[in-house]
């Protein structure tokens, strides 16, 4: 199984090779577009600024070959809004996978603090994403924007409204949280990831 | 709903986990890689690795042990201790930590935590703070010192600065911090319990996240915090190490008592 991690100027992404690591997978952490293009699977993880990554995606050409991928491909938290169609976040046009446009978080309320850092549940899953799942598990987040519920929903949680914690289409699968520090429930999704058929 | 935070804190002193009481007379208490999986299979969310002797001693924080700290622990984790620069956060981060937490140097620089901010996120960004409240009329039960002064430290709790804990809260908020660990130095080490009244006008005032510190001596000690001092997460370390309060324990007692945690 070759895994290719897809490298570029986000943070967070030794965090992904290190929990694939864990899975008993070496995977490869690369920009290199055939390497990326022959993997078995391709996980594009980050935390970052929308406009900055998506600069640096088309500068690097990464931007047409992500979207082109036709093996299962798994967007993780800034990895996830750059697959939506728009972010609110310095107003940047995104890449269009999901057709679904990324909102800031707009707090009613002092408690309801931004970003959401933590943990909060998913709930009214469907997906082999989380085969074996049987109750909200909690999975951790840090994130200021959010994609809302959409036909892609495959996940909601609720952080000021309930929104789209997960999404897929086609080969595409993505998560706002980081299942890579999610503990042994986020373990379960990578290999559920890695399992896929 | 977003959980509240149990936070084990292993304080670390030459490659090993050790405690004191009120920041002195260090004991044993574990090889920290280890003690992290067992706290994070337990059921902990979150972890803080402090250098404690870093800052007064000038040291370099511990990179190697943060990398092996990233390649084997599945849940978030927070490095502190002697992050002087923008480098010094830079090499923790690469070295796998998910945030740093700075202390001495944001109060020797305050400019520290907007640089932080604008090169890594927010999100990275926890700053510590120590304080005392300097009023004597420390009661024997019940919240202590909300009224007098709270003024805080730096070098592990051994130098007073002339930086009062409200307006340092408030101004390390607008800087553009992430989150705000309060550890109060009058509860630290004493187990009777986390200063309420002074987490709850933190909590009312900032807009970021708040971790209580010090005090944590009894399951009822974390509920109060929760839900008296409306704290987002509350940290404590020899509870944890010498087995006093089982997380699994802790956890279920906070959920029977209504806060919402993680299990």
């Amino acid at each position: 199984m070759d895994v290719a991690i897809v490298k570029y100027n986000a943070g967070n992404i030794g965090s992904v090779e290190n929990a694939v690591k864990r899975l008993g997978i070496e995977p490869v952490v690369t920009d290199n577009v055939e390497l990326i293009q022959s993997a078995d699977r391709v996980i594009f993880p980050g935390q970052g600024e929308a406009r900055s990554t998506m600069n640096y995606l088309k500068a690097h050409r990464l931007d047409e070959v992500i979207v082109s991928l036709k093996q299962p491909v798994l967007g993780i938290c800034i990895g996830m809004q750059l697959l939506c169609r728009h972010s609110e976040e310095q107003d940047t046009d995104c890449l269009g996978v999901f057709d679904v446009d990324v909102k800031r978080f707009m707090p009613q309320r002092h408690e309801e603090k931004v970003p959401q850092m933590g943990w909060n549940t998913i709930e009214d899953v469907k997906s082999e994403l989380f085969a074996g799942f049987e109750r909200p598990e909690f999975v951790y987040f840090i994130h200021s924007f959010y994609v809302p519920t959409c036909d892609w929903t495959i996940a909601t949680t609720d952080y000021i409204q309930p929104y789209s914690s997960a999404l897929h289409k086609g080969n595409f699968y993505a998560t706002q949280f980081h299942p890579e520090k999610s503990g042994k429930v986020g373990e379960r999704i990578l290999k559920n990831f890695i399992a896929l058929k | 709903m977003l959980a509240k935070r149990i936070i084990p804190c292993l304080d670390i002193k030459d490659g090993q986990t050790v405690k004191g009481t009120n920041f002195v007379n260090l004991r044993q208490a574990g090889d920290p890689i280890e003690l992290g999986k067992l706290y994070s299979e337990q059921g902990a969310d979150e972890l803080v690795y402090l250098d404690i002797t870093a800052s007064h001693e000038g040291r370099k924080t511990f990179t190697e042990l943060v990398k092996r700290i990233a390649q084997e622990i599945n849940i978030p984790f927070t490095v502190g201790g002697g992050i002087n620069e923008l480098s010094d956060v830079d090499r923790l981060l690469n070295a796998g930590a998910d945030k740093v937490s700075i202390n001495s140097a944001a109060l020797r620089r305050p400019e520290l935590i907007d640089e932080i901010a604008k090169n890594f996120g927010s999100q990275v960004c926890v700053v510590a703070i120590d304080a005392k409240c300097e009023d004597d009329m420390v009661h024997e039960n019940g919240d202590p010192q909300i009224d007098g002064d709270w003024v805080c430290y730096v070098n592990g709790g051994r130098v007073p600065t002339q930086y009062k804990l409200f307006d340092w809260a408030k101004e390390v908020n607008e800087r553009g911090a992430g989150e705000v660990l309060f550890t109060s130095m009058n509860h630290d080490g004493v187990k009777r319990g986390f200063a309420d009244a002074a987490l709850r006008k933190l909590t009312d005032t900032l807009t970021i996240p708040v971790i209580a510190s010090g005090g944590a001596g009894a399951k009822e000690h974390f509920r109060n915090t929760f839900i008296n001092g409306n704290s987002d997460a509350a940290l404590a370390a020899s509870v944890f190490h010498f087995g006093e309060i089982p997380i699994p324990e802790l956890k279920q007692y906070l959920r029977d008592e209504g806060v919402n945690v993680r299990i």
